[in-house]
């Protein structure tokens, strides 16, 4: 399997600002690569530049075995883009945008009916395909935009946050539509998110950017155990005497007590926790309650960009929101 | 290798794939709503009726209308005198076919300027983004706004010319489908060239607020400092080199010439809007390549 997507030294500024700073990456053949990070944090810019909108200030990345900078029409026939923003035409029907792509690719009419049928089908919108765009739900629309993207056959998929502004069921179902997709076509996957547990279920590997610097990458389970493994709550009868007890067992990273628990995070919580009973029972510590939790995605995510997910994604609805009063005010 | 040769066979990857695709897109949008459809009609029909027929110098030299007390001069001569002023001015004695030759290349360059706006709209929504990741090379993105915008002002200009005629526009006798071939190709290239320039205007501004502005300040001296309404030989001589320079002055010197026979050195006209349209228009192109995107 080679490469689809190699980034080096990939950089963008505007102005002073650094938007994108010298990230390198590689994205396999056939996966699910997730970005992931907080608004601003370059990952917008990136998929720009790595779609050809964008000239980057330095580096360059390698799409489909192209360089962006050298062969940048080779490039954008190999990729499809699911943008942000809604850019289907209101006032057109799902088939017509659907065709007017075609033609912008010079897809013979033929065979792009052929293909937007057969696309159409798959994401469930041929009932809905005569009628004019402005009535479709936000799912809709979004299973529109990923057949107006797969129309001209990409090898490289580009998603650039897919779900924003989509209720949890609707992300669901566009999660389930994009892999019937990839298992048909079987193209690689670039996907743009807020949404952690997004990413955690079905990207393959995932990387955490935050101003305009990779800061991990690696698939979900890497990530969660790069940040120090489980962690292991214990509530005791002498809280003080088994945190002294403990601090010295090997393969223990850090004790915290928090809200009269204990919070122990270990390398692997199912191989500490009988080590842990059996010094506190050895030394009378009575253990009155006991949990092992896996780290989340949400705690990787605050490991690694000092910020918590939930005002980002307020922040992300604001500014869909925005988008749709734009569109209205258009007519 | 396969694949590619199929691919060969189910895509056209010549240089102008995708340039009608996206005229059309631009056209749809006019044509497919009816109210902005019927407006953009009316607007040029409301110009001729009412501009046209109210600012009709015409009138003032018609004899009946003078009288002087104490002299006795023939209706007649007054006649005469005035019918000689208005063809010492205007090149005819019909004002009314004067102006509304001028009002096709208004209404010409009222409709061109509009190009710039699609783009705007085009870039904040994010199409524009999503255009460019397509293969549809740079040029045809510019050159189909100018292309789309050049068939709604050629469509506009028809029916300022349809409701002229039913007004009393007159032509000269003997005109014949080349005057009005040539009279058409002058409005194409206006059109271009206009076109092209409000959309060079328009290739970086992410407002519509800016483009409103610049169209508002540009359209109205464009227009009277052109001939649209009155000969540059009547005009102050601080003006006259101005009016000089506006293509506007070349195409209504084309109509003119072509529909009503007016004095005029068509090959100059020609050759100056030709100029005009394809200097703007390869301006627009290259910008498009360097500009459309940072």
């Amino acid at each position: 399997m080679g490469e689809a997507i190699k980034a080096i030294n990939l950089t963008k500024a505007f102005g002073k600002f650094v938007a994108v700073d010298h990230i390198n990456f590689e994205v396999k053949e056939g996966e699910i690569f997730g970005f992931l990070g907080p608004n601003g944090a370059g990952k917008s810019t990136t998929i720009k530049m790595l779609t050809t909108v964008l000239k980057p200030t330095e580096g360059t990345a390698i799409v489909n075995g192209y360089d962006i900078i050298k062969e940048p029409a080779k490039v954008r026939n190999s990729i499809g883009v699911v943008p942000q923003e809604f850019t289907a035409d209101e006032d057109l029907t799902g088939w017509e945008n659907v065709m007017l792509m075609a033609g912008l690719y010079g897809i013979k009419k033929d065979v792009a009916k052929e293909r937007a049928k057969e696309l159409l089908d798959m994401v469930e919108l041929t009932q809905a395909m005569n009628i004019k765009v402005q009535t479709y739900s936000g799912g809709m629309r979004r299973r529109l935009e990923i057949t107006m993207s797969l129309i001209s056959r990409p090898k490289i998929l580009f998603l650039d946050e897919l779900t924003l502004g989509l209720d949890a069921q609707t992300r669901s179902a566009i999660w389930n539509y994009i892999m019937k997709l990839k298992k048909e076509y079987g193209m690689t996957i670039f996907v743009t998110t807020h949404y952690l547990e997004e990413a955690d279920l079905y990207a393959d590997r995932i990387a955490i950017i935050d101003h305009g610097k990779i800061l991990s990458i690696g698939s979900p389970k890497e990530l969660k155990e790069s940040i120090g493994g489980d962690v292991v709550t214990l509530s005791t009868s002498n809280d003080d005497e088994a945190m002294k007890l403990l601090q010295n067992l090997d393969g223990i990273i850090d004790i915290k007590k928090v809200d009269n628990m204990l919070r122990i995070k270990v390398k692997d919580g199912e191989e500490m926790a009988p080590q842990i009973l059996e010094r506190l029972i050895k030394s009378g510590v009575k253990v009155l309650k006991m949990s092992i939790t896996e780290p989340t995605m949400d705690e990787v995510y605050m490991e690694y960009t000092g910020r918590k997910m939930r005002n980002e994604e307020s922040d992300s609805k604001e500014v869909f929101a925005m988008r749709r009063t734009l569109r209205r005010a258009r007519g | 290798m396969a694949e590619e040769i199929q691919n060969r066979e189910e895509v056209d990857r010549s240089p102008f794939h995708g340039l009608w695709t996206l005229s059309n897109r631009e056209l749809k949008k006019w044509y497919k709503a009816p109210v902005i459809f019927l407006l953009s009609i009316i607007q040029p029909i409301f110009w001729i009726a009412l501009f046209g027929k109210a600012m009709n110098l015409q009138t003032l030299f018609s004899g009946t209308a003078l009288s002087i007390p104490g002299l006795n001069i023939p209706k007649d001569i007054i006649d005469q005198i005035g019918q000689e002023i208005l063809k010492q001015t205007f090149g005819t004695t019909d004002y009314f076919s004067y102006l509304a030759a001028g009002m096709l290349s208004f209404i010409t360059l009222f409709t061109s300027m509009q190009s710039g706006m699609s783009m705007i709209w085009d870039r904040r929504l994010g199409v524009l983004d999503r255009l460019l990741t397509t293969t549809v090379s740079r040029s045809n993105i510019i050159i189909s706004k100018v292309l789309s915008s050049v068939i709604r002002s050629l469509v506009q200009a028809t029916i300022v010319l349809v409701v002229a005629i039913l007004l009393g526009m007159s032509f000269y006798p003997g005109i014949n489908i080349f005057d009005f071939l040539g009279a058409y190709t002058a409005l194409f290239l206006i059109s271009f060239g206009l076109s092209s320039l409000f959309l060079v205007i328009a290739i970086r501004a992410s407002s519509w607020e800016s483009q409103m502005a610049v169209m508002n300040l540009l359209n109205l001296p464009l227009l009277f400092t052109s001939n649209a309404f009155y000969p540059i030989n009547s005009m102050p001589s601080w003006l006259k080199p101005i009016a000089e320079i506006n293509p506007l002055t070349y195409s209504n010197a084309v109509i003119r010439g072509m529909l009503l026979g007016i004095q005029t050195n068509l090959t100059i006209d020609f050759i100056y809007i030709a100029v005009f349209a394809i200097v703007l228009s390869i301006v627009g192109i290259i910008l498009s390549w360097k500009y459309i995107s940072s």
